[in-house]
């Protein structure tokens, strides 16, 4: 913040111009670019140790991989060859898709009702939706692990408990951004569906569903990538046994000292990899979910 | 005469049609009764999907949304089926009982429920008064917790927010491309796991004797400079090891304010930073004076999203030092308490803890939303 206050003055010369007629802003030139290397750094180190074998890892720094080598693939053969990581990488996409195409159905209907229509209460229920997604989710584990677990339903460690959980902790927030763009829709549109006879479902469905798409696929992102990269949700409701996802694999890789550390910097990397695709393919309906749901509308 | 008929009924509006009305009740209680135990079989029976986790999560897409489209599509035939002046009035709250469901069912009954176990003991079955609150206010885990959970909150949605309107204001004044490149860099660590994150910050801070070559970054650079290697995550001095598992989420959310500042900033109109131009302002006084006040809002904004994100802060701390050397905060308590110790009672004393201490963004958000309401 500081560094903008010291943006040298400007200069006429044509020289210091961009190709659009903007002033060149050397100090820009130069921090951005040394910020940029600064936040790919560390993601880098952990790229080029999964490259490397645990001898070369623990004795000699990633950077000097290079001119010290112990290059291998051993590690991805390795991880990618073992039931467990291959199992739990399964694992994974098995509980973020569900759980990130669930919650949309119920949160679209209900986001429909608060755009579209009047009735009593609106306010204080849509309050209701603003509140709860301040409130941490802790509160809500103890409850659930009673519900679900043997106590209750006995559906503990199974997929459709984490579904469940995942669908009903997004509900805020999808019906929170869907409402939110429905309100940029014209109201004219719905309006004009209705005088043509056309029911709410109807409306819904034909008109007003396939207009908020954009809005569906900007939490859609949001959602999947919360889901995957959950650890606290995974662990207490799936555990590390056979359904345990891979976020919940390399929690219980990291705590393990010695024999297998070289796997840990192999299996960071493919669990990122799913994600990554998601974000940087959907990267523009992420940051305007993002824009509609952590800012108004 | 017909006319009169007709007249008639456009008031009163359609009459009621029992069939649909019969046929969509019946329908909805099916769908969802069919729905809901093939849910459960997926727990209960796996061996009748092969123990296949593929085969489970196809059919729970399918079963989920077929069977969400065929009980919305029951629920508006029941609706339609009653007189119409009733069906108005009742359709809103059909489209949103669904959704409501879930959420009394996922968030506003735990909530109670985790009160009214605070008040019970280790493993729900007896009342147990205060001795919760009084355990947990009386230990000194607690408070050591308590004032990492300051510091976090302090340091990190300031450091965020600074960090992320800096390089949204640098950026902005680069090419196209350039902006494009290093933006792009800058929220990546935004799609990564806070476990994965842990695992990356794990080779910056990693620690080996003096005297050997250091693997961990940071360590390297400190010998490379002459001085001695740290194990910086039992530095409890001045909660060094606490600001440094900072660095790691600040690192991951930067990228969140900065994509959000951003847009703020784009948004600006230029003819007001023209005219502060032509005025002869410089461009530190254009950036304090006309672009800051118009972006204060989304700065609010992000700040208040960043909070919320570190008081809840627990995976970070979890997988590398699971609160030891004086870096735990209240959600690690919590999970530490319900599962390592089996103390349900302090646990939901803890979480009561913490959503106290969410009630004042909470009433924030609220105030703040109707603000924006009234101003639509």
């Amino acid at each position: 913040m500081s560094a903008t206050t010291r943006t040298p003055a400007p200069t006429a010369s044509t020289r210091g111009t961009m190709a659009d007629g903007r002033r060149r802003s050397p100090l820009a030139m130069i921090v951005m670019p040394l910020l940029a290397l600064l936040w790919t750094v560390p993601t880098l180190g952990l790229l080029v140790t999964s490259f490397r074998t645990r001898e070369a890892a623990a004795t000699s720094g990633w950077w000097s991989a290079l001119t010290q080598g112990g290059w291998t693939l051993d590690n991805y053969a390795q991880v990618l060859g073992s039931a467990s990581m291959g199992t739990s990488l399964v694992n994974s996409i098995v509980v973020a898709v569900p759980a990130t195409v669930l919650p949309i159905m119920f949160a679209a209907f209900a986001a429909y009702a608060f755009t579209f229509m009047e009735f009593r209460g609106k306010d204080l229920l849509f309050i209701v939706i603003v509140a709860l997604m301040v409130v941490p989710i802790q509160v809500a584990f103890q409850p659930m692990l009673d519900l679900l677990g043997p106590r209750g339903l006995g559906i503990n460690g199974q997929f459709v408990a984490v579904w469940l959980l995942h669908t009903g902790f997004g509900m805020p927030l999808a019906v929170y951004t869907l409402r939110n763009y429905m309100a940029t829709l014209p109201g004219s549109v719905v309006e004009s569906a209705k005088i043509d006879g056309a029911s709410h479902f109807q409306t819904f469905w034909r008109l007003v569903a396939p207009m908020s798409s954009p809005a569906i696929a900007a939490f859609a992102t949001l959602q999947f990538l919360w889901v995957w990269n959950d650890l606290l949700i995974a662990k207490l409701f799936i555990g590390g046994g056979a359904n345990k996802t891979i976020i919940v694999d390399l929690q219980q890789m990291l705590g393990t000292q010695g024999q297998g550390t070289e796997l840990l910097t192999a299996g960071a990397f493919i669990s990122m990899v799913v994600p990554m695709i998601v974000f940087f393919s959907l990267q523009r309906f992420l940051v305007r979910g993002m824009t509609s749901g952590a800012v108004k509308g | 005469m017909t006319t009169a008929v007709a007249a008639r009924e456009e008031r009163a509006g359609s009459p009621a049609r029992p069939v649909r009305l019969v046929v969509g009740a019946v329908g909805m209680v099916l769908t969802a009764w069919l729905a809901c135990n093939i849910f459960l079989a997926f727990a209960y029976y796996p061996q009748w999907f092969g123990n296949s986790s593929v085969v489970i999560g196809l059919l729970g897409l399918v079963v989920g949304i077929g069977g969400s489209v065929l009980f919305f599509r029951f629920l508006n035939m029941c609706v339609e089926g009653l007189p119409s002046r009733f069906s108005e009035g009742v359709i809103p709250y059909a489209f949103l009982l669904p959704g409501f469901s879930l959420i009394a069912l996922l968030l506003l009954y735990p909530t109670l429920q985790t009160v009214v176990y605070s008040f019970a003991n280790a493993d729900s079955t007896e009342w147990a008064g205060l001795s919760n609150y009084t355990a947990v206010l009386g230990s000194g885990e607690f408070w050591s917790a308590l004032l990492n959970n300051l510091l976090w909150i302090i340091v990190v949605p300031i450091a965020t927010v600074a960090l992320g309107l800096g390089v949204a204001v640098l950026a902005d004044k680069l090419s196209p491309t350039g902006e494009k490149i290093t933006k792009s860099l800058i929220f990546l660590p935004m799609a990564i796991s806070f476990v994965g994150a842990a695992t990356i910050w794990g080779l910056v801070y990693a620690y080996n004797a003096p005297g050997t070559e250091q693997t961990g970054l940071l360590n390297a650079i400190v010998v490379a400079l002459g001085g001695d290697p740290q194990p910086w995550y039992q530095l409890d001095t001045a909660r060094l090891n606490s600001l440094l598992l900072m660095v790691i989420l600040i690192w991951l959310q930067t990228g969140f304010a900065m994509v959000l500042l951003s847009s703020a900033i784009k948004a600006v109109p230029e003819d007001t930073i023209e005219a502060g131009r032509m005025d002869g302002a410089s461009e530190a006084r254009i950036f304090w004076q006309i672009i800051f006040p118009q972006v204060r809002a989304t700065l609010l904004a992000v700040f208040i999203t960043v909070l919320i994100l570190v008081l809840k802060v627990f995976d970070v701390i979890y997988v590398t030092t699971n609160g030891l050397y004086s870096t735990d905060v209240i959600a690690n308590l919590f999970f530490r308490k319900l599962f390592t110790d089996q103390q349900a009672g302090q646990a939901s004393a803890v979480v009561v803890v913490l959503l106290i201490l969410v009630l004042p963004i909470l009433v924030y958000q609220v105030r703040s939303f109707r603000a924006q309401e009234a101003g639509r």
